[in-house]
């Protein structure tokens, strides 16, 4: 188990409730789960990483239990109950760092858990329907939640009692009504204090929380069904979108124009992310596939079947080193260019070599 | 001043052109006099290879090129005859010991291989189809009822698909749409213990798309009806079909999405065939057509079966799986047929 589980460099969560683990460079995927104990209480809602070494993967269920499994022995080590099922499935989960916990439920309770305690240390309300709440990378305290009919809210967790930032409702339409709100993803752009969140009425909006403007800074539309997921890509300016119908596409954030689509997949994609390095992007959702997008030729690099409707994913930084067959080429292109450089040198080496033997043999001969 | 020097210019160069080819046909005879013969046979060489860039569009004279091409085309088919004939006598002549026959090949048989087909010993497929939403029929919990209505203001043949196709299916019931929404429509079906709605849509007069939206959680399949036929126009068909349940036959659902689809058409019926009735549903699938088709047997001694039609019989071809009940806006989709993305490869099959 554990060697399998060191292999690994994307995780899924599955509606079985099965963790899978998938190694790109040897092209496997492996069950973390005991396959005798299968229920659909267990379906896995989020994933997270539990540390910076990337070490711990925090897994979130339905049945409102947050377990740590360990990548290094490939097993589950801890679980702990955080709230009540009663409230609705996990929306997002975040650590905190010393060994704390930040949970949101789909009724828009946002708890802080610390280790070894029964209760919640804070608690916030970030009001009903949340769709998701993401963690600020940089910023660890900063959580940004958004749903159905309730706006982008930035919270402090150290401050509770108030959102440090709440996005107005958009203006109203052309025919002065009222438009609907329904946040399904949200990002924080780092490098600025901008903030990208998709909806389900299919748009891209920015906000700016620096800004006086409490209304989305650039307003895109893609497609026309909702959109369930985004990334941010390492290289800047631009978003990754995905929507129900398995439509993925590459928007620009300067103009908010399309800059390209990656196909390949055939039902909606429940969650996106980027590689935090490379330009590569994974996808996961209802059609039961893994796919790995180059961002740069947009092509398709991996995909790969998991038997089971995915809920989640989670890509590991390290996939850099070993897994991925686009960096093993690069690392290899330019060797095979030294020797092309030095090849004058070794051509020289034969040369000497040769005609040592040559002599050497008529020297024999000659004796 | 110039047209005259040119006009001169150029009558120069005839002559001496002329001049030239004098000089070349006095040198060429004086030369080829003695091997006069041999030019001539070379001659005819070239004129017979001439022929092989020729091709019959290049007659200009529209009946004679139908001509030639009539012509052409019973050559064609003299040789391709007697080829046959000759392997024929071959096959017989050797006997027992002809090599066997070989396989044409077909896209079925050429299939690229799909990662998704399942394995009936995979553990996990298992346990996913054991606790899906269809899970409660194969327990054995509920019964299907089920519910068929059309789009708004059905007309002749649509009417009279949906009443033959409560015929085939056993408690079902026709209900009119009276305009209604189908989300509105969802929730009463699931309060009356509906287990099935289908929809029928109907575009001039020709039925065209069914939605079959599995109650109460879903899943939902899209899919396009062609080449409904109806009992009246089915020739040398059975008397009308009988209340019994009938068999279900599920041909070729082979991968992931297939066995879903499989399934769900399996749930329409009851799970307890009525044998008594001879009557067998069937839903066969080839190159991700599924037909279906309704005949009632007989076993006319120990190794003769009879069959016989009963209609109707119509093609159906997945359009999309949702998950869910009907919802076309905000419903998450678990597979959409994407034309162009998925079928540019012809043995590339989804179900």
């Amino acid at each position: 188990m554990g060697e399998n589980s060191r292999l690994c460099s994307v995780w899924l969560g599955s509606e079985t409730g099965i963790l899978k683990g998938v190694s790109l460079s040897r092209k496997q995927a492996f069950n973390f789960c005991n396959t005798r104990h299968l229920s659909r209480d267990q379906e896995i809602r989020t994933l997270c990483w539990g540390d910076s070494a990337e070490t711990e993967v925090l897994v979130g269920s339905v049945d409102a239990t947050v377990k740590t499994f360990c990548t290094e022995k490939g097993v589950f080590t801890e679980s702990r109950r955080c709230g009540d099922p009663a409230d609705g499935c996990f929306t997002g989960l975040a650590a905190l760092g010393d060994s704390a916990l930040v949970t949101c439920v789909e009724c828009g309770t946002v708890r802080v858990w610390r280790d070894q305690s029964n209760g919640p240390v804070a608690e916030l309300d970030a009001g009903k329907n949340v769709c998701r709440m993401r963690q600020n990378p940089l910023h660890r305290n900063k959580v940004a939640t958004g749903g159905k009919e309730n706006g982008l809210k930035i919270w402090d967790l150290d401050r509770p009692e108030k959102a440090v930032f709440a996005a107005k409702n958009l203006r109203d339409d052309w025919l002065d009504l009222r438009r609907p709100y329904w946040v399904r993803d949200v990002a924080f752009i780092p490098g600025s204090e901008k903030v990208v969140t998709c909806t389900g009425y299919h748009q891209v909006h920015v906000f700016d929380p620096a800004t006086p403007q409490r209304r989305p800074v650039l307003e895109v539309d893609f497609g026309e069904y909702p959109l369930t997921a985004l990334s941010l890509p390492a290289a800047g300016d631009t978003v990754v979108v995905a929507n129900t119908h398995g439509q993925i596409a590459l928007l620009d954030l300067r103009k908010g124009l399309v800059r390209g689509r990656l196909k390949g997949t055939s039902g909606a994609v429940r969650e996106l992310q980027c590689h935090p390095s490379l330009p590569t992007v994974a996808s996961c959702g209802l059609d039961r596939f893994l796919c790995i997008h180059n961002l740069d030729d947009r092509k398709l690099q991996h995909k790969v079947y998991l038997k089971s409707r995915l809920t989640c994913l989670l890509v590991s930084s390290r996939e850099l080193q070993d897994a991925s067959p686009t960096a093993g080429g690069g690392d290899e292109s330019p060797q095979v260019k030294q020797e092309e450089g030095g090849s004058d040198e070794e051509v020289w080496d034969h040369m000497e070599h040769v005609v040592e033997e040559e002599v050497r043999r008529k020297k024999r001969k000659k004796d | 001043m110039d047209f005259t020097e040119v006009s001169s210019s150029r009558g120069t160069d005839f002559k001496k052109k002329k001049a030239k080819k004098k000089n070349v046909n006095e040198e060429s005879i004086g030369e080829c006099s003695e091997v006069k013969q041999e030019m001539e046979k070379s001659d005819a060489a070239e004129a017979t290879a001439l022929p092989p860039t020729f091709s019959v569009s290049e007659i200009k004279n529209k009946q004679r090129r139908h001509l030639m091409f009539m012509k052409l085309k019973q050559e064609k088919r003299k040789q391709k005859m007697q080829l046959k004939r000759k392997k024929k006598k071959e096959r017989e002549a050797l006997g027992d010991k002809a090599p066997p026959k070989e396989v044409p090949k077909t896209i079925e048989n050429q299939r690229v291989y799909d990662e998704t087909t399942v394995d009936p010993a995979d553990e996990e497929v298992a346990f996913d189809e054991a606790t899906d939403e269809f899970s409660a029929y194969f327990h054995g919990l509920t019964n299907p009822k089920v519910l068929i209505t059309t789009s708004d203001r059905p007309r002749g043949r649509t009417v009279k698909f949906c009443n033959q196709l409560a015929s085939v299916i056993p408690n079902a019931h026709v209900f009119y749409r009276r305009g209604l929404a189908l989300k509105r429509i969802i929730p009463q079906c699931i309060s009356r213990d509906f287990t099935y709605l289908m929809v029928i849509n109907e575009d001039r007069k020709v039925p065209n798309g069914m939605v079959l939206c599995h109650l109460p959680e879903g899943p939902t399949a899209h899919f396009k009806v062609s080449n409904v036929r109806l009992r009246k126009e089915m020739k040398r068909r059975g008397k009308e079909p009988t209340d019994h349940y009938p068999e279900v036959i599920l041909n070729n659902f082979t991968t992931r999405l297939g066995h879903s689809i499989g399934r769900m058409f399996a749930a329409l019926f009851p799970q307890n065939p009525q044998f008594l009735g001879r009557q067998v549903a069937t839903f066969h699938n080839q190159r991700d057509f599924v037909f279906f088709r309704f005949h009632r047997y007989i076993f006319k001694n120990e190794k003769k079966v009879g069959i016989q039609e009963l209609g109707p019989r119509f093609t159906l071809k997945l359009r999309s799986l949702q998950k869910g009940t009907f919802d076309s806006k905000y419903g998450e989709y678990e597979w959409v047929l994407k034309r162009h993305e998925m079928d540019a490869c012809r043995r590339k099959f989804q179900l």
